[in-house]
């Protein structure tokens, strides 16, 4: 049998779905694969609503919203953008494909636009083949990344940083400080990287107890970086010692705080 | 049937052929029975049309019959019908809230109607994703409020004083908050009026005293507006007066008239070099106040800074017609005087309009069509008059007009605080520049903030006619509000769990309507009739302290799910 992706749109009510619809009334024929979600604003999806979804086996998320400027809420939209292109660099992090997913603007007149960029995805999916995370059999090593994506997409700082993103460059902190696009690029990557390994350690020892050694292997990661990232876990409640085994202490998760 | 749980929500599910717009792809009795399968799903059945009368007391009865509380429709669009299910609901004493949609027929049967069986098969998902959301779905009410029974115009022109006589005479309070020190707006350095040649002064002088005299009017002149808080019934207006004192009042809705600036076509033409270079508008004073020396020959030019490439993209509207009675103005006092329109496109829509293109020309109004690659060139001569020299893009030839006097047709442009008020009201404005309403066609004169409406120039360049018909139109949108005295806002909303709430401001900033605030206790506070409800702090929310209502992370992620596993229904 071929392959039939699953694909969700998470699509705002007033541009993306409307156009859609626009396509239904006019006939305009897509490949049936996706499965549509209405939110009001785009800006509604949360990144984590984006994590769970791929963790359960879509093979592919879409999110549509009205075109920069159109927005019904102002700019939900570009609020929506934001969270995609943070969520691809985390996604990017964990084996799985960040062009699974894809963020498009659809207006409400749109229907013949909705219908193509729907099309493209599908066949691009399609080409790519199933998400290692579909079916009976979920690649462990892929769903602890996702796991740990979701985790991180969970805490303050990856959040706030999102949610902060314009003011912290146009309008600038109390202290009337801006930062250049790029220089707060460079910080949003950096917090990309470290909130996404420490809680890719910590659901890896959650499977096992490990030691900062065999975590520095199964990460690639240098093992000074590693005790620093344990160290800070330990301190937020998340780790502590399991055992000790000769000198070695083994490091595993705890359920509490989360 | 399954049997559902005690206390676990009792669904309905009713899904629609819509004659053979659904029945004629998806197999809808097959949905029927899968919709019997899946979990809480205590009825389901088909109808012909769900949102004939007869659906729709199948809906009711079913409620009745079998103690259902939650509906789900299969049909078309809750962009559509949603309103009209929900009121099914609500008549048959179900929350309307607790209602679901599945969209099988614009975003299934009619996109996939050569695939059936994907279709029926895509069909069932839906179904089932509506299903999981609707048992999550929680009652919601829609707050009521009193409404403030005043309106304030901004803006005292021709169209901010029609909707105040308008409102006033129907019964209700209105304050006209205008920047100058006198009423009357552009309309006052106006000459005549196109198509009728009537006194500008004459209606507006007409116009200005009924306003005046009107005992349901304030008129607060050389006053500008300096604060608006608040929402649809109850705006809380600061304003500041000329002299430096402030007052305060409060209104239920609030029209914005604030007209619009005339472009200065600094740099153009030789305008600001040659005081031979007039724009319409300086023209049209000089004729108003007889001080034209009728010179030998006038050429006018025509999209002076609008329809351009980049930037000023739109036409303006009203240029074609005011140069067009400008020149027979001239022509009709001075028959001999030469008067040259240079124009690239003449827009004289309408009957009447046109009619007066052809009086123009039978006047002796001569044409000469220019291109935007090639505009007319201004060469200053010794004797003062200027050389015009203009491609002439059907004759194919550069041609020479020698001129006393170049009179420039510029665009009107959106003034220059508008940005400030666009800011202060949470009112956008679109690419052009000018105040944009809701919906183009459907919500033409409403803003998307409640409460808010645009009329006249401030929307788009328009003559006095359409100002003044657009005026009398939003005069009687802001009525309605007042006239209900109270109302119901929107249900789905924000809401802040304070426990988890670390105070960090985010969701301030973000929300576009200011619809949260810190309270006194440091954390965030929702204020729901200010709230549209998009969810975009909720999905922003460092802590994950917001819940959007209806759009909960549980039911979105329910639907997700369903959508991607079909055991997990």
């Amino acid at each position: 049998m071929t392959f039939e992706p699953k694909i969700v749109g998470f699509l705002c009510n007033w541009c993306s779905y409307a156009g859609a619809d626009l396509a239904g009334v006019s006939r305009i024929a897509y490949p049936t694969n996706i499965r549509i979600i209405r939110l009001m604003c785009s800006g509604r999806v949360d990144p984590v609503l984006v994590l769970e979804t791929f963790a359960n086996g879509a093979d592919g998320v879409m999110v549509m919203g009205c075109h920069p400027g159109d927005c019904h809420y102002v700019e939900g939209n570009l609020q929506a953008e934001r969270k995609v292109k943070m969520l691809k660099k985390l996604i990017s992090r964990t084996g799985l494909e960040p062009e699974r997913l894809r963020l498009e603007w659809v207006s409400a007149s749109e229907g013949g636009l909705f219908a193509d960029v729907v099309r493209d995805f599908t066949y691009q999916i399609i080409a790519m083949g199933p998400s290692p995370l579909a079916g009976e059999k979920p690649d462990v090593d892929v769903l602890e990344g996702i796991l740990a994506a979701k985790a991180a997409a969970e805490d303050f700082r990856l959040r706030v940083l999102v949610g902060r993103e314009k003011g912290i460059i146009e309008d600038g902190n109390v202290y009337e400080e801006k930062l250049s696009q790029e220089k707060f690029d460079e910080t949003m990557d950096e917090a990309i990287a470290t909130e996404y390994i420490r809680n890719k350690i910590y659901f890896t020892i959650r499977r096992e107890p490990l030691s900062v050694r065999e975590l520095s292997k199964h990460l690639d990661l240098d093992p000074q970086a590693v005790l620093r990232h344990i160290v800070v876990l330990r301190r937020r409640g998340m780790v502590a010692v399991d055992r000790v085994e000769g000198t070695t202490p083994l490091y595993a998760a705890l359920e509490v705080g989360r | 049937m399954k049997r559902a749980e005690d206390n676990a929500p009792r669904i309905g599910v009713f899904v629609c052929h819509c004659g053979i717009n659904i029945g004629g792809v998806v197999d809808v009795p097959q949905v029927v029975e899968y919709a019997k399968t899946l979990p809480n799903v205590v009825y389901a059945e088909d109808n012909l049309y769900t949102c004939s009368s007869e659906g729709i007391s199948k809906i009711k009865e079913g409620i009745g019959r079998y103690n259902l509380d939650r509906i789900i429709v299969a049909s078309c669009t809750p962009r559509t019908h949603e309103p009209l299910f929900r009121a099914a609901c609500e008549e048959a004493g179900l929350n309307k809230y607790l209602f679901e949609m599945a969209n099988i027929r614009d975003q299934c049967s009619w996109p996939h109607l050569h695939e059936p069986e994907k279709a029926t098969e895509k069909a069932k998902d839906l179904v089932r994703m509506a299903v999981a959301k609707a048992g999550l779905l929680k009652p919601l009410v829609e707050p009521e409020i009193d409404v403030t029974p005043s309106t304030l115009v901004i803006g005292g022109g021709i169209s901010g004083m029609t909707a105040a006589l308008c409102l006033a005479n129907q019964g209700f309070r209105v304050c006209i908050v205008e920047k100058e020190s006198e009423l009357g707006g552009r309309l006052k350095q106006l000459h005549k009026l196109y198509p009728t040649l009537v006194n500008a002064s004459k209606g507006l002088d007409q116009i200005s005293g009924a306003v005046k005299a009107n005992r349901n009017i304030d008129v607060l002149t050389s006053t500008l507006i300096k604060q608006v808080k608040g929402f649809i019934g109850n705006f809380e207006v600061d304003v500041q007066r000329g002299n430096g004192e402030t007052a305060k009042f409060e209104v239920g809705t609030i029209i914005v008239a604030t007209g619009t600036d005339v472009l200065e076509p600094v740099g153009m033409y030789g305008y600001g070099e040659h005081s031979n270079v007039l724009t319409q508008l300086q023209l049209e004073t000089l004729l108003r106040d007889g001080k034209l020396e009728m010179p030998q020959r006038v050429v006018m030019v025509q999209c002076v800074g609008s329809r351009e490439e980049k930037g000023r993209t739109y036409c303006s509207r009203v240029c074609c017609m005011t140069a067009l009675k400008n020149a027979m103005l001239i022509k009709e006092s001075h028959p001999r005087t030469d008067v040259h329109l240079l124009f690239r496109d003449l827009q004289t829509y309408g009957g009447h309009y046109e009619d007066y293109r052809r009086m123009a020309q039978d006047m002796g109004v001569k044409f000469i069509k220019y291109s935007l690659e090639k505009p007319p060139q201004v060469f200053p001569k010794e004797d003062g008059r200027l050389d015009v020299s203009v491609y002439h893009a059907l004759l194919g030839e550069e041609i020479n007009l020698e001129t006393d006097l170049l009179v420039l047709s510029t665009p009107l442009i959106q003034c220059e605080d508008a940005k400030k008020l666009s800011h202060m009201l949470k009112i956008p404005i679109g690419p052009d520049g000018f105040f944009l309403e809701a919906h183009v066609k459907l919500r033409p004169i409403d803003f998307a903030t409640d409460g808010i409406y645009v009329c006249g120039t401030a929307h788009s360049p328009k003559d006095t006619a359409e100002s003044v018909s657009q005026a009398l139109g939003v005069a009687s949108r802001a009525a309605i509000p007042l006239a209900m005295k109270h109302m119901r806002t929107e249900a789905i909303t924000a809401m802040v769990d304070e426990n988890l709430c670390s105070g960090c401001g985010t969701c301030v900033k973000i929300c576009p309507y200011s619809a949260i605030a810190k309270d006194e206790k440091g954390v965030a506070r929702v204020t729901e009739v200010l709230c549209k409800g998009c969810g975009t702090c909720g999905a922003s929310c460092p802590e994950k302290a917001i819940t959007m209502r209806h759009f909960t992370d549980d039911q979105v992620i329910a639907q997700a799910l369903a959508a991607v596993r079909r055991e997990l229904a």
